[in-house]
Protein backbone atom coordinates (compact mmCIF):
# COMPACT_ATOMS: atom_id res chain seq x y z
CA UNK A 1 0.00 0.00 0.00
CA UNK A 2 1.49 3.41 -1.15
CA UNK A 3 1.38 5.85 1.09
CA UNK A 4 2.74 9.64 1.57
CA UNK A 5 2.97 12.10 4.00
CA UNK A 6 1.30 15.44 2.91
CA UNK A 7 1.20 18.39 4.64
CA UNK A 8 -1.73 21.33 3.44
CA UNK A 9 -3.34 24.22 5.17
CA UNK A 10 -6.84 23.67 5.40
CA UNK A 11 -9.20 26.67 6.46
CA UNK A 12 -6.16 28.18 8.19
CA UNK A 13 -5.09 25.23 9.86
CA UNK A 14 -2.00 23.60 8.60
CA UNK A 15 -2.32 19.95 8.83
CA UNK A 16 -0.20 16.86 8.19
CA UNK A 17 -1.15 13.36 7.20
CA UNK A 18 0.01 9.56 6.00
CA UNK A 19 -2.60 9.29 3.40
CA UNK A 20 -2.47 6.17 1.28
CA UNK A 21 -1.64 7.77 -2.83
CA UNK A 22 -5.53 7.00 -4.19
CA UNK A 23 -7.21 8.60 -0.96
CA UNK A 24 -9.70 11.37 -2.35
CA UNK A 25 -9.12 15.00 -1.44
CA UNK A 26 -13.23 14.82 0.01
CA UNK A 27 -12.13 11.76 2.07
CA UNK A 28 -8.89 13.45 3.92
CA UNK A 29 -11.52 16.37 4.50
CA UNK A 30 -14.28 14.09 5.60
CA UNK A 31 -12.66 11.15 7.18
CA UNK A 32 -9.52 12.77 8.51
CA UNK A 33 -10.15 15.98 9.09
CA UNK A 34 -13.88 15.38 10.76
CA UNK A 35 -15.18 18.05 8.20
CA UNK A 36 -17.80 16.98 7.04
CA UNK A 37 -19.74 20.21 5.81
CA UNK A 38 -18.38 19.27 2.28
CA UNK A 39 -20.66 16.73 0.88
CA UNK A 40 -19.97 14.08 -1.30
CA UNK A 41 -23.18 13.33 -4.18
CA UNK A 42 -22.73 11.76 -6.95
CA UNK A 43 -19.13 10.75 -6.08
CA UNK A 44 -19.11 10.85 -10.68
CA UNK A 45 -17.86 14.48 -11.34
CA UNK A 46 -21.09 15.92 -11.81
CA UNK A 47 -23.38 17.55 -9.09
CA UNK A 48 -20.70 19.71 -7.19
CA UNK A 49 -21.70 19.23 -3.64
CA UNK A 50 -18.00 17.93 -2.58
CA UNK A 51 -17.00 21.73 -4.09
CA UNK A 52 -13.91 23.39 -2.40
CA UNK A 53 -11.49 25.87 -3.02
CA UNK A 54 -7.67 24.35 -3.78
CA UNK A 55 -5.52 27.41 -4.01
CA UNK A 56 -8.43 29.80 -4.24
CA UNK A 57 -9.72 27.85 -7.40
CA UNK A 58 -13.01 25.44 -6.99
CA UNK A 59 -12.56 22.16 -7.78
CA UNK A 60 -15.00 19.08 -7.14
CA UNK A 61 -12.76 17.30 -4.33
CA UNK A 62 -13.96 13.99 -5.49
CA UNK A 63 -12.19 14.51 -8.27
CA UNK A 64 -9.01 15.41 -6.63
CA UNK A 65 -6.14 12.81 -5.03
CA UNK A 66 -4.96 14.21 -1.64
CA UNK A 67 -1.50 13.94 -2.10
CA UNK A 68 -2.19 16.76 -5.19
CA UNK A 69 -3.52 19.05 -2.25
CA UNK A 70 0.54 18.70 -1.09
CA UNK A 71 1.97 22.04 0.16
CA UNK A 72 -1.79 23.84 -1.01
CA UNK A 73 -4.15 25.67 0.66
CA UNK A 74 -7.85 24.43 1.02
CA UNK A 75 -11.06 25.93 1.76
CA UNK A 76 -14.12 24.57 2.90
CA UNK A 77 -17.54 25.63 3.69
CA UNK A 78 -16.18 25.64 7.61
CA UNK A 79 -13.61 28.00 6.55
CA UNK A 80 -16.12 30.58 5.54
CA UNK A 81 -17.75 32.17 8.82
CA UNK A 82 -15.31 34.34 10.18
CA UNK A 83 -16.93 36.49 13.64
CA UNK A 84 -19.90 36.63 11.92
CA UNK A 85 -21.52 34.75 9.19
CA UNK A 86 -19.72 35.39 5.39
CA UNK A 87 -22.63 37.49 3.18
CA UNK A 88 -22.94 34.41 0.97
CA UNK A 89 -24.20 32.42 4.17
CA UNK A 90 -26.24 35.19 5.27
CA UNK A 91 -27.58 35.45 1.37
CA UNK A 92 -28.89 31.66 0.99
CA UNK A 93 -30.46 32.05 4.80
CA UNK A 94 -31.96 35.19 3.83
CA UNK A 95 -33.29 34.60 0.62
CA UNK A 96 -34.18 31.23 1.68
CA UNK A 97 -31.22 29.34 -0.61
CA UNK A 98 -31.81 26.11 0.73
CA UNK A 99 -34.49 23.62 0.88
CA UNK A 100 -32.82 20.17 1.82
CA UNK A 101 -29.43 21.63 2.32
CA UNK A 102 -27.60 19.10 0.40
CA UNK A 103 -26.04 21.25 -2.24
CA UNK A 104 -25.45 24.17 -0.18
CA UNK A 105 -21.74 24.07 0.66
CA UNK A 106 -20.96 23.01 -2.78
CA UNK A 107 -22.98 26.04 -4.13
CA UNK A 108 -21.27 28.39 -1.43
CA UNK A 109 -17.81 27.59 -2.84
CA UNK A 110 -18.82 27.82 -6.23
CA UNK A 111 -20.06 31.37 -5.45
CA UNK A 112 -17.35 31.98 -3.70
CA UNK A 113 -14.88 31.06 -6.46
CA UNK A 114 -17.71 33.12 -8.91
CA UNK A 115 -17.45 36.33 -6.66
CA UNK A 116 -14.06 36.54 -6.19
CA UNK A 117 -13.35 36.68 -9.68
CA UNK A 118 -16.61 38.85 -10.69
CA UNK A 119 -17.79 40.39 -7.71
CA UNK A 120 -21.23 41.91 -9.74
CA UNK A 121 -22.05 39.13 -12.06
CA UNK A 122 -25.11 39.31 -14.01
CA UNK A 123 -28.09 36.80 -13.21
CA UNK A 124 -26.97 34.78 -16.13
CA UNK A 125 -23.23 35.12 -15.17
CA UNK A 126 -24.65 33.77 -11.77
CA UNK A 127 -26.20 30.46 -13.63
CA UNK A 128 -23.34 30.37 -15.37
CA UNK A 129 -20.77 30.00 -12.51
CA UNK A 130 -23.26 27.22 -10.55
CA UNK A 131 -23.79 25.39 -13.71
CA UNK A 132 -21.29 22.64 -12.04
CA UNK A 133 -23.28 22.39 -9.38
CA UNK A 134 -26.56 20.63 -8.85
CA UNK A 135 -29.69 20.99 -6.99
CA UNK A 136 -31.99 18.04 -6.51
CA UNK A 137 -34.82 20.58 -5.01
CA UNK A 138 -34.80 22.80 -8.34
CA UNK A 139 -34.50 25.38 -5.95
CA UNK A 140 -32.21 27.45 -8.07
CA UNK A 141 -34.36 30.85 -8.52
CA UNK A 142 -33.46 31.42 -4.41
CA UNK A 143 -29.43 30.75 -4.73
CA UNK A 144 -29.43 33.01 -7.68
CA UNK A 145 -30.74 35.32 -5.62
CA UNK A 146 -28.46 34.15 -2.31
CA UNK A 147 -25.55 35.24 -4.30
CA UNK A 148 -27.17 38.47 -5.64
CA UNK A 149 -27.60 39.30 -2.15
CA UNK A 150 -23.91 38.65 -0.98
CA UNK A 151 -22.56 39.84 -4.20
CA UNK A 152 -24.49 43.18 -2.88
CA UNK A 153 -23.49 43.29 0.82
CA UNK A 154 -19.95 42.28 -0.08
CA UNK A 155 -20.29 45.64 -2.85
CA UNK A 156 -21.07 47.51 0.33
CA UNK A 157 -18.62 46.67 2.30
CA UNK A 158 -16.02 47.59 -0.26
CA UNK A 159 -17.77 50.84 -0.72
CA UNK A 160 -17.48 51.57 2.91
CA UNK A 161 -14.03 50.49 3.76
CA UNK A 162 -12.93 52.96 0.89
CA UNK A 163 -14.99 55.43 2.43
CA UNK B 1 -16.15 4.89 -4.87
CA UNK B 2 -12.21 4.06 -4.15
CA UNK B 3 -9.78 3.86 -7.29
CA UNK B 4 -8.03 0.82 -7.09
CA UNK B 5 -3.83 1.24 -5.48
CA UNK B 6 -1.65 3.62 -7.37
CA UNK B 7 1.87 4.88 -6.94
CA UNK B 8 2.16 8.47 -6.96
CA UNK B 9 5.11 10.36 -8.49
CA UNK B 10 5.10 14.75 -9.04
CA UNK B 11 8.24 14.97 -10.97
CA UNK B 12 9.46 18.68 -11.01
CA UNK B 13 10.85 18.53 -14.55
CA UNK B 14 9.93 17.75 -18.12
CA UNK B 15 12.76 15.65 -18.22
CA UNK B 16 11.97 13.39 -14.83
CA UNK B 17 8.55 12.66 -16.39
CA UNK B 18 9.68 11.87 -19.28
CA UNK B 19 12.45 9.42 -17.50
CA UNK B 20 9.30 7.92 -15.04
CA UNK B 21 8.15 6.87 -17.77
CA UNK B 22 10.34 5.16 -19.46
CA UNK B 23 11.85 3.43 -16.30
CA UNK B 24 7.91 2.65 -15.43
CA UNK B 25 6.67 1.74 -18.46
CA UNK B 26 3.14 0.56 -19.95
CA UNK B 27 1.96 0.24 -15.58
CA UNK B 28 2.09 4.22 -15.86
CA UNK B 29 -0.51 6.98 -16.72
CA UNK B 30 -0.09 10.72 -17.00
CA UNK B 31 -2.33 12.99 -14.44
CA UNK B 32 -2.90 15.96 -15.77
CA UNK B 33 -6.12 17.83 -15.08
CA UNK B 34 -7.38 13.87 -13.99
CA UNK B 35 -10.92 14.78 -14.92
CA UNK B 36 -11.21 12.07 -17.63
CA UNK B 37 -8.61 9.78 -15.66
CA UNK B 38 -9.55 9.92 -12.32
CA UNK B 39 -13.60 8.84 -12.92
CA UNK B 40 -12.29 6.23 -15.01
CA UNK B 41 -10.28 4.79 -12.05
CA UNK B 42 -12.83 5.39 -9.85
CA UNK B 43 -15.17 3.18 -12.29
CA UNK B 44 -11.90 0.60 -12.09
CA UNK B 45 -12.44 1.06 -15.61
CA UNK B 46 -8.41 2.28 -15.71
CA UNK B 47 -6.29 0.30 -12.78
CA UNK B 48 -2.76 2.11 -13.57
CA UNK B 49 0.33 0.77 -11.03
CA UNK B 50 1.65 4.28 -11.20
CA UNK B 51 0.43 8.09 -11.68
CA UNK B 52 2.58 10.38 -13.12
CA UNK B 53 1.49 14.03 -11.94
CA UNK B 54 2.58 16.82 -14.20
CA UNK B 55 0.54 19.87 -12.63
CA UNK B 56 3.78 21.04 -10.86
CA UNK B 57 5.62 21.35 -14.52
CA UNK B 58 4.39 25.36 -14.63
CA UNK B 59 6.41 25.82 -17.61
CA UNK B 60 3.71 24.07 -19.94
CA UNK B 61 0.83 25.87 -18.94
CA UNK B 62 1.01 28.78 -21.46
CA UNK B 63 -0.99 30.15 -24.08
CA UNK B 64 0.78 32.37 -26.44
CA UNK B 65 1.19 33.52 -29.82
CA UNK B 66 4.71 32.86 -31.80
CA UNK B 67 5.72 33.69 -35.48
CA UNK B 68 2.03 32.36 -37.35
CA UNK B 69 1.23 30.11 -34.73
CA UNK B 70 -0.90 29.50 -31.62
CA UNK B 71 1.12 27.52 -28.78
CA UNK B 72 -1.08 26.01 -26.11
CA UNK B 73 0.65 24.30 -23.76
CA UNK B 74 0.03 21.03 -22.52
CA UNK B 75 -1.04 22.11 -19.13
CA UNK B 76 -3.16 25.10 -20.01
CA UNK B 77 -6.29 24.69 -18.50
CA UNK B 78 -9.50 24.60 -19.85
CA UNK B 79 -10.68 27.98 -17.69
CA UNK B 80 -7.58 29.74 -18.87
CA UNK B 81 -8.74 29.43 -22.61
CA UNK B 82 -12.51 30.42 -21.68
CA UNK B 83 -11.00 33.75 -20.16
CA UNK B 84 -8.48 34.57 -22.48
CA UNK B 85 -8.30 37.39 -24.24
CA UNK B 86 -6.33 36.80 -27.07
CA UNK B 87 -8.38 33.60 -27.81
CA UNK B 88 -11.87 35.65 -27.39
CA UNK B 89 -10.31 37.99 -30.08
CA UNK B 90 -8.69 35.93 -32.32
CA UNK B 91 -9.49 32.07 -31.77
CA UNK B 92 -13.30 32.35 -30.73
CA UNK B 93 -13.55 28.85 -31.99
CA UNK B 94 -11.56 27.64 -28.97
CA UNK B 95 -13.79 29.78 -26.55
CA UNK B 96 -16.70 27.87 -28.14
CA UNK B 97 -15.18 24.79 -27.76
CA UNK B 98 -13.93 25.09 -24.25
CA UNK B 99 -17.03 26.71 -22.48
CA UNK B 100 -19.04 23.77 -23.74
CA UNK B 101 -16.98 21.16 -22.14
CA UNK B 102 -18.56 19.52 -19.19
CA UNK B 103 -19.17 22.87 -16.24
CA UNK B 104 -17.21 25.72 -14.88
CA UNK B 105 -15.77 23.53 -11.64
CA UNK B 106 -14.29 20.66 -14.49
CA UNK B 107 -12.88 23.25 -16.40
CA UNK B 108 -10.85 25.26 -13.96
CA UNK B 109 -8.55 21.69 -13.45
CA UNK B 110 -9.32 19.67 -17.12
CA UNK B 111 -6.31 20.99 -19.36
CA UNK B 112 -6.27 21.04 -23.23
CA UNK B 113 -3.49 18.59 -23.64
CA UNK B 114 -5.33 16.16 -21.74
CA UNK B 115 -8.40 16.28 -23.55
CA UNK B 116 -6.90 15.83 -26.78
CA UNK B 117 -4.29 13.30 -25.54
CA UNK B 118 -7.33 10.88 -24.05
CA UNK B 119 -7.97 10.60 -27.07
CA UNK B 120 -11.21 10.34 -26.94
CA UNK B 121 -13.48 10.85 -29.75
CA UNK B 122 -16.34 12.24 -27.40
CA UNK B 123 -14.23 15.08 -26.40
CA UNK B 124 -14.65 18.39 -27.60
CA UNK B 125 -10.97 19.76 -28.77
CA UNK B 126 -10.15 16.81 -31.34
CA UNK B 127 -12.42 17.88 -34.27
CA UNK B 128 -11.77 21.66 -33.53
CA UNK B 129 -8.47 20.57 -33.85
CA UNK B 130 -8.65 18.98 -36.85
CA UNK B 131 -10.72 21.38 -38.79
CA UNK B 132 -7.98 24.23 -37.30
CA UNK B 133 -5.25 21.89 -39.00
CA UNK B 134 -3.35 21.56 -35.70
CA UNK B 135 -0.12 19.63 -35.02
CA UNK B 136 0.58 18.00 -31.74
CA UNK B 137 4.16 18.56 -30.01
CA UNK B 138 5.38 15.85 -28.13
CA UNK B 139 8.92 14.77 -26.30
CA UNK B 140 10.04 11.51 -25.33
CA UNK B 141 13.43 10.01 -24.20
CA UNK B 142 16.43 11.30 -26.64
CA UNK B 143 19.99 13.07 -26.19
CA UNK B 144 20.78 16.01 -25.55
CA UNK B 145 21.11 17.19 -29.01
CA UNK B 146 17.90 15.32 -30.19
CA UNK B 147 16.06 16.43 -26.80
CA UNK B 148 13.27 13.65 -27.91
CA UNK B 149 10.52 15.91 -29.89
CA UNK B 150 8.61 15.14 -32.63
CA UNK B 151 6.00 16.84 -34.34
CA UNK B 152 2.64 15.20 -35.20
CA UNK B 153 0.38 16.17 -37.69
CA UNK B 154 -3.29 16.28 -36.37
CA UNK B 155 -4.83 13.68 -39.00
CA UNK B 156 -2.12 11.09 -37.63
CA UNK B 157 -2.39 11.83 -34.13
CA UNK B 158 -6.45 10.20 -33.48
CA UNK B 159 -5.90 6.13 -34.04
CA UNK B 160 -9.24 5.12 -32.81
CA UNK B 161 -11.03 5.36 -29.61
CA UNK B 162 -8.74 6.33 -26.69
CA UNK B 163 -5.64 5.55 -29.11
CA UNK B 164 -3.33 7.87 -30.39
CA UNK B 165 -0.31 8.02 -31.72
CA UNK B 166 1.55 9.03 -28.35
CA UNK B 167 4.08 6.01 -27.55
CA UNK B 168 4.20 5.40 -23.43
CA UNK B 169 7.12 6.93 -22.91
CA UNK B 170 6.02 10.41 -24.54
CA UNK B 171 4.34 13.12 -23.51
CA UNK B 172 2.01 15.64 -25.33
CA UNK B 173 3.94 19.17 -24.63
CA UNK B 174 1.82 21.47 -26.90
CA UNK B 175 -0.46 22.31 -29.82
CA UNK B 176 0.14 24.33 -32.38
CA UNK B 177 -2.39 26.22 -34.17
CA UNK B 178 -2.01 27.98 -37.32
CA UNK B 179 -2.90 31.91 -37.24
CA UNK B 180 -5.97 32.47 -39.02
CA UNK B 181 -4.33 34.53 -42.18
CA UNK B 182 -6.11 36.90 -44.21
CA UNK B 183 -10.16 36.50 -43.83
CA UNK B 184 -11.12 33.56 -42.20
CA UNK B 185 -13.36 33.06 -39.51
CA UNK B 186 -14.09 29.41 -37.47
CA UNK B 187 -16.54 28.56 -35.00
CA UNK B 188 -17.69 25.06 -33.33
CA UNK B 189 -21.52 23.94 -32.35
CA UNK B 190 -22.37 21.10 -29.65
CA UNK B 191 -25.32 19.82 -28.97
CA UNK B 192 -25.50 18.55 -25.48
CA UNK B 193 -28.36 17.13 -23.20
CA UNK B 194 -27.90 19.03 -20.33
CA UNK B 195 -24.90 21.26 -18.99
CA UNK B 196 -21.90 19.00 -18.50
CA UNK B 197 -22.83 16.00 -21.22
CA UNK B 198 -20.69 14.57 -23.80
CA UNK B 199 -21.95 16.05 -27.20
CA UNK B 200 -25.14 14.41 -28.72
CA UNK B 201 -23.00 15.80 -31.67
CA UNK B 202 -20.30 18.30 -32.31
CA UNK B 203 -19.19 20.37 -35.35
CA UNK B 204 -16.13 22.47 -36.13
CA UNK B 205 -16.01 24.49 -39.01
CA UNK B 206 -12.89 27.05 -40.75
CA UNK B 207 -13.10 28.93 -43.68
CA UNK B 208 -10.62 31.16 -45.67
CA UNK B 209 -11.63 33.47 -48.03
CA UNK B 210 -10.35 34.87 -51.25
CA UNK B 211 -12.65 38.01 -51.87
CA UNK B 212 -16.51 36.55 -51.41
CA UNK B 213 -14.91 32.93 -52.65
CA UNK B 214 -14.00 30.11 -49.87
CA UNK B 215 -10.53 29.46 -50.59
CA UNK B 216 -9.95 26.39 -47.59
CA UNK B 217 -12.40 24.76 -45.74
CA UNK B 218 -11.73 23.09 -42.71
CA UNK B 219 -14.54 20.73 -41.34
CA UNK B 220 -14.48 18.09 -38.67
CA UNK B 221 -17.26 16.36 -36.30
CA UNK B 222 -17.60 15.13 -32.23
CA UNK B 223 -18.55 12.04 -31.17
CA UNK B 224 -19.84 10.75 -34.25
CA UNK B 225 -17.06 7.99 -35.34
CA UNK B 226 -14.21 6.32 -33.76
CA UNK B 227 -11.68 9.28 -33.68
CA UNK B 228 -12.98 13.02 -34.48
CA UNK B 229 -14.02 12.75 -38.30
CA UNK B 230 -12.70 14.88 -40.52
CA UNK B 231 -15.76 15.72 -43.33
CA UNK B 232 -13.56 15.88 -46.23
CA UNK B 233 -16.66 15.83 -48.89
CA UNK B 234 -18.27 18.80 -47.13
CA UNK B 235 -15.00 21.32 -47.33
CA UNK B 236 -14.28 20.20 -50.70
CA UNK B 237 -17.79 21.14 -51.57
CA UNK B 238 -17.29 24.71 -49.92
CA UNK B 239 -14.01 25.80 -52.10
CA UNK B 240 -14.84 28.02 -54.78
CA UNK B 241 -18.40 29.19 -53.85
CA UNK B 242 -19.64 31.94 -52.09
CA UNK B 243 -20.63 29.80 -48.59
CA UNK B 244 -24.87 31.13 -49.24
CA UNK B 245 -27.09 29.10 -46.80
CA UNK B 246 -27.56 26.61 -49.71
CA UNK B 247 -23.85 25.85 -49.83
CA UNK B 248 -23.64 25.22 -45.87
CA UNK B 249 -27.00 22.97 -45.58
CA UNK B 250 -25.46 20.99 -48.53
CA UNK B 251 -21.82 20.77 -46.78
CA UNK B 252 -24.08 20.02 -44.08
CA UNK B 253 -25.67 16.99 -45.81
CA UNK B 254 -21.74 15.64 -46.69
CA UNK B 255 -20.54 15.85 -43.64
CA UNK B 256 -23.88 13.70 -41.97
CA UNK B 257 -23.09 10.89 -44.78
CA UNK B 258 -18.87 11.54 -43.79
CA UNK B 259 -20.24 10.79 -39.98
CA UNK B 260 -20.36 7.02 -38.61
CA UNK B 261 -22.93 7.68 -35.34
CA UNK B 262 -23.72 4.73 -33.40
CA UNK B 263 -27.09 4.69 -31.79
CA UNK B 264 -27.48 4.73 -27.93
CA UNK B 265 -28.96 6.57 -25.22
CA UNK B 266 -27.92 10.06 -27.04
CA UNK B 267 -29.96 9.33 -29.61
CA UNK B 268 -30.32 7.19 -32.35
CA UNK B 269 -27.90 6.74 -35.85
CA UNK B 270 -30.82 8.65 -37.85
CA UNK B 271 -30.96 11.02 -35.30
CA UNK B 272 -27.56 11.62 -34.77
CA UNK B 273 -27.16 12.30 -38.72
CA UNK B 274 -29.86 15.11 -38.85
CA UNK B 275 -27.78 16.49 -35.60
CA UNK B 276 -24.89 16.47 -37.46
CA UNK B 277 -26.32 18.35 -40.85
CA UNK B 278 -28.16 20.84 -38.80
CA UNK B 279 -24.67 21.77 -36.38
CA UNK B 280 -22.54 21.48 -39.49
CA UNK B 281 -25.05 23.83 -41.45
CA UNK B 282 -24.51 26.63 -38.14
CA UNK B 283 -21.03 26.05 -37.43
CA UNK B 284 -20.24 27.27 -41.51
CA UNK B 285 -22.57 30.11 -41.29
CA UNK B 286 -21.30 31.08 -38.02
CA UNK B 287 -18.02 30.93 -39.11
CA UNK B 288 -18.88 32.77 -42.38
CA UNK B 289 -20.07 35.55 -40.21
CA UNK B 290 -16.59 36.25 -37.84
CA UNK B 291 -15.38 36.15 -41.38
CA UNK B 292 -17.07 39.04 -42.45
CA UNK B 293 -15.95 41.00 -39.02
CA UNK B 294 -18.80 39.44 -36.95
CA UNK B 295 -18.59 38.38 -33.31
Amino acid sequence: MATQSITLTINGESRTAEVEDRLLLVHLIRDNCALTGTHIGCDTTHCGACTVLLDGTAVKSCTVFAVQANGREVTTIEGMEGETLHPLQEGFMEEHGLQCGFCTPGMIMSSKHLLDHNPNPTEDEIRWGISGNLCRCTGYQNIVKAVQHASNKLQETTEEGGE
Amino acid sequence: MIPGSFNYHAPSSLDEAIKLLEDLGEDAKILAGGHSLIPMMKLRLAEPDHLVDINGLSDLDYIREDVGVLCIGAMARESALEKSELIAEKYPILKDTSEVIADPLVRNLATVGGNIAHGDPANDHPATMVALDAEVVVRGPGGLLDSGGRTIAIDDFFRGPLMTALAENEILTEIRVPCPNGKSGAAYKKLERKVGDYAIAGAAAVLNFDGDTCSKAGIALTNVGPTPVRASEAQDALVGTSVSQDDADKAGELAAAASQPVGDHRGSEEYKRAVVKVLTSRAIMKAKERAAGGN
